[in-house]
């Protein structure tokens, strides 16, 4: 097989900058370098034009209107901002917050923060499927719940959660519907109208624009009131102070414009893409499983579980592969990933899972080298490995007592 | 994080991967760890009647570090007598691969398989004699 040089297989960790992402951003960094706060002079004007164009279009990929979006730098940042900033509004009449446990860890731990502080948080389960029981939620509702919060696209899984029917029932029951989509915007439509969603959180390096900048939709009709966490100059009309970056937030305005008109395109290409690696895959090697949804869930993310072949092994014999490893076994804890658990992915199998993400500049070639490259050395690690000859011989490894260490 | 050459060669090109008859009274089985802790390693050993072991043969499931680990140990053990390979340490295989310090674990499970493995020859031998 030729070598070939390293390969970007992660694009949930994050995504290359379109070229024309930059292109649009580029001058305004030397040339129109006024500060867009500033009213009485054309520098501030012209900056101020570039950032408002880029209001509209983030305003215009999700249905909403340009007023309804601030910029923020990034996911972290807009789910602290709705949480944090709507209880603390909101917290003297309401103070029941659900979520659900494969949230984000930004949004997980953001509740954490308000439970300390007289919220009560339910963490709804998932199905094995990756999604949440929408009965589950309803019975979880009651006369104090302020907020949902449920992303819309996972990280980890690719699994797309029931946006609209969240929606519905939050409506019906006058609470606030959050949903993170730093991985939902672009690959699949969104709605705030249609979807009944009054806060939204954005990422931009998720969507081919810069790390380091994103977007919070607060809706106004009925109105969303939220307490700033930032105070200072009363910027993005006082619910986040501080001077804009002009640059980052052309950039993100112009990576939505984009997947405006190249969206379905591009999900054709990327289903056509995971196609090919999934069953070329499952072809050669029996018991791979897919984690997360088979039906609903984004083209770009494979989640899978190679049967008695361990993940970090694997990572390493397909080097020149990046992908993400499911097993959090890199890090200094031997704990499988907190997602996976959630689905019932039981542990010995968590420890073979990989993440493997496609995107805009992924080309074919190189999918089917992945492909190739895989097959090849889940089958040279099987050979290695001591469960799976287990299996072949038809030993049941969970009847074995295992010396847990 | 850098692996050493030492170790990549283990893990691109393992030694002494196999499986030798578990019921033969020459050879003793270890097999140690857990599937749900991420590594399980099978080492086995086959003893000739001065009491000296002529091979050695491993399948691991874990990482890297763990299939280098025990690819080494096989190589280690061949030759010596059951008392010699008793006594190989952990930190030795350590130190040979350089293994990072979350990976000593590996190590340390390749030190108990080769113990578990001479256990398992003994007890095999005793019985029938
Ligand atoms: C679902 C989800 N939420 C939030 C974030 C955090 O976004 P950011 O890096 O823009 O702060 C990420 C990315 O890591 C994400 O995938």
């Amino acid at each position: 097989m030729n070598k070939m040089k390293n390969i970007y297989f992660d694009y949930q960790a994050t995504t290359p900058v379109d070229p024309r992402v930059l292109k649009k951003m580029m001058p305004y960094f030397a040339e129109i370098y006024g500060n867009p706060h500033s009213r009485n002079h054309s520098f501030g004007w012209e900056a101020e034009e570039g950032v408002e164009i880029a209001r509209e279009r983030v305003a215009q990929i999700i249905g909403a209107n340009p007023k309804e979006i601030i910029f923020t730098s990034g996911a972290t940042e807009s789910n602290n901002l709705a949480l944090k900033g709507v209880s603390e509004f909101y917290g003297d009449k309401k103070n029941h917050i659900i979520t659900c446990v494969t949230e984000h860890k930004c949004v997980l731990e953001s509740c954490r923060h308000l439970s300390g502080r007289g919220f009560d948080v339910t963490y709804l389960p998932v199905q094995s499927d990756g999604l949440i029981n929408l009965e589950e939620l309803k019975n979880a509702i009651t006369d104090k719940t302020l907020i949902v919060s449920i992303m819309g696209v996972h990280n980890e899984i690719g699994v797309i959660q029931p946006l609209e029917e969240i929606g519905k029932i939050c409506r019906s029951r006058d609470i606030f519907f959050h949903t993170d989509c730093a991985q939902a915007v672009g690959k699949i439509k969104l709605d705030v109208d249609k979807m009944n969603i009054d806060l939204m959180s954005i990422s931009g390096h998720k969507i081919y624009a810069p790390k380091g900048v994103g977007a919070l939709y607060i809706r106004r009709k009925p109105r969303v009131r939220i307490s700033s966490m930032i105070s200072g100059g009363g910027q993005e009309r006082g619910m986040r102070s501080g001077t804009l970056s002009p640059a980052l937030c052309v950039g993100l305005g112009e990576a939505c414009h984009i997947y405006l008109n190249e969206m379905d395109k591009e999900n054709k290409i990327l289903q056509k893409f995971k196609k090919m690696m999934l069953d070329g895959i499952r072809k050669a090697c029996p018991d791979v499983y897919l984690n997360g949804s088979e039906k609903s869930r984004v083209p770009g993310n494979l989640n899978l579980s190679f049967a008695y072949v361990e993940g970090e092994s694997l990572m390493m014999g397909i080097k020149n592969l990046a992908v993400s490893s499911g097993s959090a076994c890199t890090s200094a804890s031997l704990e499988p990933s907190y997602v996976l658990k959630a689905l019932g992915v039981e542990e010995e199998l968590a420890h073979t899972s990989l993440r493997i993400g496609f995107g805009r500049f992924t080309t074919e070639n190189e999918v089917r080298y992945a492909t190739k490259t895989i097959i090849n050395e889940v089958l040279r690690l099987r050979e290695l490995s001591p469960l799976w000859e287990m299996a072949q011989e038809g030993v049941d490894i969970s009847k074995i007592k295992w010396a847990h260490h | 994080m850098a692996y050493s050459k030492e170790l990549l060669d283990h893990y691109e090109n393992p030694k002494n991967v196999g499986s030798m008859d578990k019921e033969s009274e020459e050879v003793g089985t270890g097999l140690v760890g857990a599937p749900a802790c991420g590594d399980v390693m099978k080492l086995q050993i086959k003893v000739n009647k001065k009491g000296v072991i002529e091979d050695a043969k491993f399948k691991t499931f874990g990482c890297g570090s763990a299939i280098a680990s025990s690819s080494l140990i096989t190589e280690w053990v061949k030759g010596k007598n059951l008392d010699e390979a008793h006594s190989i340490k952990n930190t030795e295989i350590a130190n040979h691969l350089a293994l990072p310090p979350v990976k000593i674990h590996c190590s340390i499970l390749a030190e108990d398989a080769i113990k578990a493995a001479i256990e398992d020859y003994k007890k095999k031998n005793r019985k029938n004699r």
